[in-house]
């Protein structure tokens, strides 16, 4: 199907997008794409201009200063699969985005557009929620910066405005005796998560002395599992202990908020999601001490 | 509102105007008449659309084809050289990868940027690097022989 006719500018910097965007009532910005058109092709939106921040190339690209991992929104899931700085010191970054959808759509589909769009079912909303990501907006106000609890506000809706631009995203990296993870059930056509767990382990001679676990997929935005971090720090890391404490995943949920569809109910994907959560935490292990 | 664009498919250049909701795959069909590339799905799940895009592959039916102002493409159509199909084309061909066609040209594209990724993919990682790609057809048995055959240089 064809989109709706809408006007189309290309902006060659943040500021030339910014001006864009208030020139332009009900314009929206295009990265990738791969959230957008398909939407406008079933033409569940009709912004009046697309504002087209891909040739952004300040945008772009990953750093490291050893402490902090800077990553520009329009950087690729392909790119954030194949970094050698992701896959040392954010691993579940890496594997997740190498698990988003198929190789054409990791090679155009970028980070910053995932996470403005904030699909429930997408990747990577958990995994920067369990690695503490801190998220740099520019707006109209001049520039600042929010936490993945503040970032995520619900269903397809985050702290980026009208007016904004996410510009970069900011990750903790890994230091020693550290390991992060991430699980998924992907839905077998879309390969979208149904259920998707991201785990970093802190371990220090198999004893568990930090984790943060965060769940997507299942969940209108990314929710930490307070219960199952509590179960797991100061315990040993085996496998009982491990799945002992997964099982407290079901607890933190609440039943309003849990999503289901024709593919797997509310109901089920409560009942299973401990498997992926275990999964996570068992590999993110692995990786630390 | 219509936007120039210039792009170059299968090494000739193109200069048209265009409207900025065109996508590239009815550019590349309607505007220039290229039809091998084909279109599966409103979803952007089957692959039918697959090219590539300044060397990598992307799928036509997602991007605008005012994105791709100043790319070069390769479609189905440029794949083959003066001597002859391409290797992966012998090997769909050889053992049989397909049978009523419509996916094939995605395929192949899809095929090259596994390749180009891994030249020498296991059976399951073939399957993985296509599975952006659908076949009503032949149950991809044959289709990932193919591609085996093409990363052996033809010799299976
Ligand atoms: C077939 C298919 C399968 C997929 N499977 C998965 C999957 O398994 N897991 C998964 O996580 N995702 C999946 N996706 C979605 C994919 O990850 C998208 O690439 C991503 O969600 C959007 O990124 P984009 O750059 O394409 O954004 P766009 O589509 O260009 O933009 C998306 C939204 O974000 C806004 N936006 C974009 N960039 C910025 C910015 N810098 N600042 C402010 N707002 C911005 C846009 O205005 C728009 O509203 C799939 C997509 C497709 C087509
Ligand atoms: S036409 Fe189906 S993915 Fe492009
Ligand atoms: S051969 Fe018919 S769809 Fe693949």
């Amino acid at each position: 199907m064809y989109a709706p006719e809408f006007d189309y500018h290309r902006a060659g910097s943040v500021a030339e997008a910014a001006e864009l965007l208030s020139k332009h009532p009900d314009s929206k910005l295009l990265a990738g794409g791969h959230s957008l058109i398909p939407i406008l092709k079933v033409r569940l939106a009709s912004p009046s201009a697309l504002i087209d921040i891909g040739r952004i190339d300040s945008l772009r690209g990953i750093s490291s200063d050893g402490g902090t991992i800077r990553i520009g929104s329009l950087t690729t899931h392909a790119e954030l699969a194949s970094s050698e700085v992701l896959n040392v010191a954010a691993t579940a970054l890496s594997e997740a985005a190498g698990m988003i959808g198929d190789p054409a759509v990791r090679n155009r589909g970028t980070i910053g557009g995932n996470v403005a769009h904030a699909d429930p079912a997408s990747d990577l909303p958990a995994v920067l929620a369990c690695l503490g990501a801190e998220f740099v907006i520019s707006g109209p106000e001049g520039e600042r910066t929010v936490g993945a609890s503040d970032f995520f506000e619900g269903l397809m809706t985050t702290a980026v405005g009208e007016q904004d631009i996410l510009t970069r995203i900011e990750v903790p990296a890994s230091g020693p005796g550290e390991g992060s993870a991430y699980a998924k059930f992907a839905h077998p056509a879309s390969r979208y998560a149904v259920i998707g767990a991201a785990a970093r382990i802190a371990s220090s001679g198999g004893t568990c002395t930090g984790a943060s676990v965060a769940l997507g997929g299942l969940v209108p935005a990314p929710v930490r599992a307070g219960a199952v971090e509590q179960a797991l720090v100061g315990g040993p890391l085996t496998e009982e202990s491990i799945a002992a404490a997964s099982s407290a995943v079901a607890d933190g949920l609440d039943d309003d908020e849990v999503l289901g569809d024709v593919y797997a109910s509310a109901g089920y994907r409560k009942a299973v999601a401990h498997i992926w959560v275990r999964r996570a935490i068992t590999a993110a292990a692995g990786r630390s001490g | 509102m219509k936007i120039p664009v210039s792009i170059t498919i299968n090494g000739r250049r193109y200069d048209r105007n265009v409207a900025p909701r065109l996508l590239l795959v009815h550019f590349i069909r309607d505007v220039l008449g290229l039809t091998g590339t084909k279109v599966g799905c409103d979803t952007s799940q089957c692959g039918a659309c697959t090219v590539l895009l300044d060397g990598v592959s992307a799928k036509a039916c997602t991007c605008l084809a005012v994105q791709a102002d100043g790319t070069s493409i390769t479609t189905i159509e440029g794949l083959a050289g003066d001597d002859g199909l391409h290797p992966l084309q012998e090997s769909f061909w050889n053992k049989h990868g397909l049978q009523c066609g419509f996916c094939t040209p995605g395929m192949i594209m899809a095929s090259h940027e596994l390749l180009r990724c891994n030249p020498d993919p296991s059976a399951e990682e073939i399957r993985h690097g296509l599975e952006g790609n659908l076949c009503r057809c032949t149950g991809y048995q044959n289709i990932v022989r193919a591609v085996q055959d093409a990363a052996a240089g033809g010799s299976q």
